[in-house]
């Protein structure tokens, strides 16, 4: 309940974009030595609704429309699915987004600032469904340019609590959601890297 | 007392201090049909108020001097109250009838599209600050600019209405009555200026944030002025001469600005965020929130969350010489 309280809140000055993860993206789980989870940044806007919808804005803004069209794709690949060709974690999409990727996908590093680039990522996440269905707005309408509409007719929550009664009404985040956000315990590390059903395994395939 | 007469003073003199924000002096034939609807309701209401304070203080007056004397209150069920109340009630809905009528009148003549020449002017309200676009007879009379409007004195200039993302208003008091710009909906408003000046205007609907930091400027000014404006207006950013503008200008198409701005004349064209062709030429910066000065740029660009939080200009980290560079170059867009 008390994260409904937060799904608003709001921060314009944004800490210093210094805070990048340049270097901290995994695509591969193999390393020498001992087996060290990869730091994740947790995504402070992948649980917040006006950054989701902030993202939104600037998707249309900065014209990702153009390729993947409304996230259902064109010239790139769709959005919507459950695909992800370099991974669908937040930090993932993060690295896709500044660096660029082969065949088409040009790099806006120097372009977005980093905040924005997060609000972005936060908005494609949950296109395919991958942040908690109460992060996506209702201010998402038909006079947008780039409708989140598709993202509200996918089932995203099955897991609702299924007892009666008043916790029924409580939102709970997606298990695929909350999964790549969990503190990783050393057990489940290679799934906290790629979860099931969100990464094909193996994820960064060319 | 003493002290009342100079709070008096000190309204009246704060109602003549914004002269160039004041329904209450208008500056074009709209506004002062608003202006003498407002005056002549005013009169009435005045009138109203004090007969009605009158009749008040001479019952009370009439009701003690008649417990001094001994006599007993007037009854109440007498022929006399009842014609009284009748009146009363009878010259109330004339008066509001009178208002009404002269009420859809001013509304008739203010909406009224002009039928002579008006100059022509898309205003796209955005949260928060008005895009400007001049639309002449033929395409190439096109130019856009932002939250400055001029217009030539003694020529109707009609707005034809629109907005981008939510409600929002316009209203010059000076010169018009307040218009709604609606998403997907066009509307229209026209005023005339007839004494050269500067008005200010303001959103009038809530629209989010910084409502209240989305103003905008009406430069009236004798058409000879207006054309010259005009002109430079529709010409395109000169390319930068001095090789720190040349490199304020490389600064500004390598960061973030070109992803929002447009400079014509250059390869920066878009629209998300105001046209900055003549951005030097302005009176003020970020929908006349702050004057257009160089320190006040500087911030603006770097962190213009403090100055506007909220606004969808995003903090900008630049090396100083880099920021130094671009101040130059866009202080050189005139």
């Amino acid at each position: 309940l008390l994260a409904g309280c937060d799904r608003e809140e709001r921060q314009f000055r944004e800490s210093p974009p210094a805070a990048q993860p340049a270097g901290l993206v995994r695509t591969s789980t193999l390393q020498p030595g001992p087996y060290v989870d990869s730091t994740h940044l947790g995504n402070v806007y992948q649980e917040n609704a006006y950054a989701v919808t902030e993202g939104q804005r600037l998707f249309g803004w900065y014209n990702c429309a153009g390729c993947h069209a409304n996230g259902g794709g064109g010239m790139g690949p769709p959005l919507i699915d459950e695909e992800w060709i370099y991974g669908s974690a937040p930090e993932q999409i993060y690295q896709t987004i500044v660096q660029g990727r082969p065949n088409g996908m040009p790099s806006f590093g120097s372009k977005i600032p980093t905040p924005q680039v997060w609000m972005i990522v936060a908005y494609v996440r949950s296109l395919s469904g991958l942040t908690p269905a109460w992060t996506r707005s209702a201010r998402q309408d038909h006079m947008m340019n780039t409708p989140g509409s598709q993202s509200l007719q996918k089932p995203a929550t099955p897991k609702m609590a299924t007892s009666g009664g008043a916790a029924a009404e409580m939102p709970t985040p997606s298990p695929q959601a909350s999964k790549p956000m969990a503190p990783a315990t050393t057990g489940s590390a290679p799934a906290t890297a790629s979860p099931p059903g969100t990464t094909k395994p193996g994820g960064a395939k060319p | 007392m003493k002290r009342a007469a100079v709070c008096a003073a000190l309204l009246l003199g704060a109602c003549r201090g914004a002269t160039y924000q004041s329904v209450l002096e208008p500056k074009g034939p709209q506004a002062a049909h608003v202006h003498q609807l407002w005056r002549f309701a005013l009169v009435v209401a005045a009138v109203v108020y004090a007969l009605t304070v009158l009749a008040l203080l001479w019952a009370a007056w009439r009701g003690s001097r008649r417990a001094r004397d001994g006599m007993p209150p007037v009854e109440g069920d007498r022929p006399g109250m009842t014609r009284a109340v009748s009146l009363g009630t009878g010259v109330t809905v004339a008066i509001l009838l009178v208002f009404l009528v002269y009420d859809l009148s001013v509304g008739r003549t203010t909406t009224g599209v002009p039928i002579r020449d008006p100059l022509t002017i898309e205003l796209t309200g955005h949260q928060w600050w008005w895009e400007v676009t001049y639309s002449g007879p033929s395409p190439r009379d096109r130019f856009t600019t932002a939250n400055e409007i001029h217009i030539p004195v003694g020529r109707p200039v009609l707005f034809v209405l629109n907005a981008d993302d939510v409600i929002h208003s316009f209203w010059v008091p000076n010169l018009a009555g307040k218009k709604d710009l609606i998403p997907g909906r066009t509307t229209s408003v026209w005023f005339q200026a007839d004494t050269p000046g500067v008005y200010r205007g303001q959103c009038a609907e809530f629209c989010g944030y910084q409502h209240a930091k989305m103003a905008l400027f009406v430069v009236a000014e004798p058409t000879s002025q207006y054309r010259q404006w005009a002109e430079a207006s529709l010409a395109q950013a000169a390319p930068p001469s001095d090789p720190a503008a040349v490199r304020g200008q490389q600064v500004f198409m390598k960061s973030s600005c070109a992803l929002c701005h447009n400079i014509e004349g250059t390869l920066a064209g878009s629209h998300a965020g105001p046209d900055l062709t003549h951005l030097a030429s302005r009176r003020t910066l970020a929908a006349g929130t702050i004057r257009n000065t160089r320190g006040n740029l500087a911030g603006w660009i770097v962190d213009p969350q403090r100055i506007k939080p909220g606004a969808h200009m995003p903090p900008n980290q630049l090396a100083p010489d880099d920021l130094e560079a671009l101040l130059t170059y866009l202080q050189s867009l005139r």
